[in-house]
């Protein structure tokens, strides 16, 4: 495999929160831990987990979103410089821009023209704007409605111009398909991937993975706060080129593959196991899955399963600094 | 879309109207309810010994001492509507002559203390909420807990006592100087006597809407389309004037006009402490020495005053927020 | 240079600075005893509060008397006293009367269906649409003024607002599974009221209770100021700061700042009160 150019880097990406309970004692909830996944220029890289398992907070970390009470920890790299958190102010809205998840967040009170506008009157940005309209067949006078007036997949497509309003260098896409309709979906990927095409990158967040296989290069799986593996799209043509169990169990979940569920549910993040979340569902799990598990790289994938053998140990961020100069 | 928003506030004055019929009913039943006996409040007890068996016979058709209730009320609604209030037993004068100075006075004194307190306020809820936590910010809720708990005409005495008594800025009451014909009064005396009133009731004004401001910034905030603008490198600066005033005046604006009742309670208060001839005197006046009409009268313009805020808030929300406008257009 | 491996820190959590369940607890304790060494100790002044010493008049405070002493010799710092006992008797009483109205009109209103909501909804806006202070004074007036006037007063003019509290409160629970499985089990409205809406609004009605002292007691000194209220011979704080009026000119000011400082105090006293039983009770309202 040719090495692309680098562009966002997450290397053990730790988010915790404080929050207070019954009786007002303090509890840490430890919702993403060791969360690792990058993107390249030209590529779209998607993570895949399933609904209300946390995705969301990884978009919101990166861009420095995250409410007070949260603890972020990790080495964010963007085109291989290290992240701070007053850089990561710097580029967010330029460099990095997000396509939210729901409606809900656009101003309730704005015009939609104008707040994908992101409020400039300038004629350059209503020409753009008009432009972007035009692109995902949205009327003109669209732009004189109010959040509240939309339907969901206009909703979707404002806020997808939105984010194609500037220039940036990396999309950040929070399950930005539901509600549209396949063609206008078909429309959005495509439009991904002609942004990427053109040296950018996409993070694509989405609980879809059969959308993930049909326009991502690669795919981060995640499952209870972390990313057990990733892989490339061709991996998933075949079970055995799939390295973490989870990831098997999601392969035979397929309909087209005989829709095996897994049994039992992710563990909430109160009661999360030692080691390896998946354990407790895993037909492979042994005693040493309660300890560390250390992420391997194999065949321009990644792992974190002590069953997988081969691939190398990966040792935190030395080699990806290594390969910077 | 006019006739809609016609149609709305018409249905909201029909309310209100309808509401502000029956405060005058169970205000009747109240004040009719006094043992205080309208005639002797008039003439006095000297005059009640002196007076003729006619003519308190025809004081007692006047009061309706001997007409069943319902007549009486209906009596005394028929004469309200078409202006005629009755006779003030203390001022001796008509009700409605009396009530029209009064309520000039006070109002000046309100809008005065409701404008100052609104803008004080809001500003102060927006440093405090943008800044939580900050020493300015708890500066301002502590003032805003401390001022919510302070009785208003206590707050009035002291005012009274610092400026009026020691430093002597002030003239201690009367919107008139004794001695003066109220013709001769200029603007700036008026103003003078106006100073403390207004004062008093600003700074305790200030204390609801600033912290409800600072509560509504704090949600605002945390609002998801905050939270993107930000994601789309907005400063807190611009985040504040393209998105947070817009969301936050609007309830800061209705909250204000919805305030009327508090406002008007407060200048009662104030108005005795101060002796300012108003609305909240004349209520006081006329309730310690049983003038029923008077208090009547008083009781019915004031409720009609807190619709009216009521009324400009719910009519305000429906013309300003697009959520209700454009869904009345829809209709 | 920087040590590359360390896992560099993004954002830290900001300390909320919560008060703990134990610190909440104890403001708590230490405010109602406040409030009830406040109670006992005017109740105990007993006659200290009315005795007139001509040859003591018009004491500036100090060590022997703490408030000073008035035109007649009466000792301030009992009268404060004694006025703020009664107000809180009465704010008590007044108020909690109130808060039943409330609990049993706001139970109605969210159970009985939608006419006597209106009817009751209605009565709220009718209530609310007089200022506050003139249905006191209307109330007071028609009782012929003094102490029962004042407490009926206040007793009959609290309820509308916590009314809409508990109701918007009972329509939310009405929501919740448990009570809907109760209805398709086939209790009846009664049986719902009494066995599962009650006891979760009880907490709720007892913060309301508390949170209306406060206005109550503040109402009672307002009226009592304007004279509609307690008898010119009762020390209540609003007869007492009344009374001070005629005397500031001559530069008596502690007539006028210690009783309304300690009136001040013991509304605040409760307000703290009531906001730290709301936080035991309801945590998620103490997220400030």
């Amino acid at each position: 495999m040719e090495k692309t150019k680098e562009i966002l880097n997450i290397e053990d990406l730790c988010i915790s929160f404080e929050q207070y309970e019954k009786g007002l004692r303090r509890v840490e909830l430890n919702v993403i831990t060791n969360l690792s996944v990058n993107v390249g220029e030209g590529e779209i890289v998607a993570v895949v987990g399933s609904s209300g398992s946390g995705k969301s907070l990884l978009a919101h970390a990166v861009l420095g979103l995250l409410p007070k009470n949260a603890n972020v920890r990790g080495r964010v790299s963007f085109r291989g410089e290290l992240l701070t958190a007053e850089r990561i102010r710097e580029l967010r809205g330029k460099e990095i821009c997000l396509v939210p998840q729901s409606v809900s967040y656009l101003d309730p009170l704005m015009k939609v023209g104008a707040q994908v506008r992101h409020s400039r009157g300038d004629e350059d940005s209503i020409k753009r704007q008009e432009r972007l309209f035009g692109d995902y067949s949205l009327k003109q006078k669209t732009a004189g409605l109010y959040p509240f007036e939309l339907s969901g997949g206009m909703a979707r497509r404002i806020l997808l111009a939105s984010a194609l309003m500037e220039s940036p260098k990396l999309i950040i896409a929070d399950e930005p398909t539901p509600g549209l309709d396949l063609p206008l979906a078909k429309k959005a990927m495509a439009d991904f991937r002609s942004f990427a095409d053109e040296g950018n990158g996409v993070l694509l967040i989405t609980h879809d993975i059969e959308l993930a296989l049909e326009v991502a290069d690669r795919i981060a799986v995640f499952y209870a706060g972390t990313t057990v593996e990733e892989a490339l799209v061709s991996d998933f043509e075949r079970e055995e080129t799939l390295r973490h169990p989870y990831t098997k169990a999601l392969w035979r979940a397929f309909p087209r593959r005989g829709f095996q569920a897994l049994d039992g549910v992710q563990p909430y993040v109160k009661d999360m196991p030692a080691g390896c979340p998946f354990a407790p569902r895993c037909g492979l799990a042994g005693p040493e899955c309660a300890g560390e598990i250390p992420l391997r790289a194999a065949a321009g994938g990644t792992v974190r399963c002590v069953r997988f053998s081969g691939g190398e140990e990966i040792n935190g961020g030395k080699e990806a600094k290594s390969n910077e100069a | 879309m006019g006739i809609q928003i016609g149609k709305f506030i018409g249905v909201n004055i029909a309310k209100a109207v309808l509401l502000i019929i029956a405060i005058s009913v169970v205000c009747f039943i109240l004040v009719s309810a006094s043992p205080v006996d309208p005639v002797r409040a008039y003439v006095g007890e000297v005059g009640m010994a002196n007076m003729s068996q006619e003519a308190l016979q025809q004081l007692n058709d006047y009061f309706g001492v001997n007409t069943p209730f319902w007549e009486r009320y209906f009596n005394w609604l028929g004469d309200f509507v078409r202006g005629d209030m009755g006779q003030s037993l203390i001022y001796r004068q008509p009700v409605a002559d009396v009530i029209g100075v009064k309520f000039i006075n006070s109002m000046a004194l309100m809008i005065t203390a409701w404008i100052i307190s609104g803008i004080l306020g809001f500003i102060l809820g927006i440093i405090a909420g943008m800044r939580r936590g900050s020493a300015a910010d708890k500066l301002i809720k502590g003032y805003s807990l401390l001022l919510a708990s302070t009785p208003s005409f206590w707050l009035a005495l002291i005012m009274l006592m610092i400026f009026a008594v020691w430093l002597q800025w002030l003239p201690i009451g009367l919107s008139v100087p004794i001695g003066v014909d109220a013709s001769e009064v200029s603007i700036f005396d008026t103003a003078r006597h106006l100073i403390l009133p207004a004062l008093t009731l600003s700074v305790i004004g200030v204390a609801n809407i600033a912290l409800h401001t600072r509560e509504k910034v704090i949600d605002v905030m945390e609002a998801d389309y905050i939270v993107y603008a930000r994601a789309c490198g907005e400063s807190t600066r611009q985040i504040l004037k393209n998105h947070g005033l817009r969301n936050i005046l609007l309830p800061a604006i209705t909250l204000q006009f919805a305030s009327f009742s508090e406002i008007f309670g407060g200048s009662v208060l104030v108005e005795q402490v101060f002796s300012y001839p108003g609305l909240g005197n004349a209520a006081v006046s006329a309730g310690l020495s049983g003038d029923v009409p008077m208090l009547l009268g008083i009781a019915v313009i004031s409720a009609a005053l807190v619709f009216t805020g009521n009324l400009i808030a719910n009519i305000l929300y429906g013309v300003i927020d697009p959520r209700i406008r454009r869904s009345m257009l829809h209709e | 240079m920087n040590d590359v491996h360390a896992v560099p820190v993004l954002q830290r959590a900001k300390k909320a600075r919560f008060s703990l369940r134990k610190r909440t607890i104890a403001v708590l304790v230490l405010t109602v005893g406040f409030l009830l060494t406040i109670t006992v100790a005017g109740v105990l002044c007993g006659d200290a509060a009315v005795t007139t010493d001509f040859t003591q008049k018009n004491f500036a405070p100090s060590f022997a008397d703490p408030f000073g002493t008035d035109w007649l010799g009466r000792d301030m710092l009992a009268r404060t006293l004694r006025g703020l006992s009664i107000s809180i008797f009465i704010g008590l009483g007044a108020s909690t009367v109130s808060a039943v109205i409330a609990l049993i009109l706001g139970t109605m209103a969210a159970t009985l269906g939608s006419k006597v909501d209106a009817v009751i909804t209605w009565l709220v806006d009718l209530l609310m649409g007089i200022p506050h202070l003139l249905l006191l004074i209307l109330i007071s007036f028609a009782l012929g003024k003094g102490t029962v006037g004042v407490i009926v007063a206040v007793a009959l003019s609290h309820w509308p607002s916590l009314t809409r509290v508990l109701r918007g409160e009972i329509l939310q629970i009405k929501e919740e599974d448990y009570v809907k499985i109760a209805r398709k089990m086939g209790q009846s409205r009664w049986q719902i009221a009494v066995k599962h809406i009650l006891p979760h609004i009880f907490p709720q009605f007892l913060v309301g209770l508390i949170l209306l002292f406060p206005h109550a007691i503040l109402h009672e000194a307002s009226i009592t100021f304007l004279g509609f209220g307690l008898p010119p011979e009762q020390p209540g704080i609003g007869n007492i700061l009344s009374e001070s009026m005629s005397y500031l000119s001559m530069g008596m000011w502690w007539l006028a700042v210690f009783p309304g400082v300690a009136l001040l105090l013991t509304v605040i006293l409760f307000d703290t009160a009531g906001g730290n039983l709301r936080k035991l009770i309801d945590p998620f309202s103490a997220q400030d």
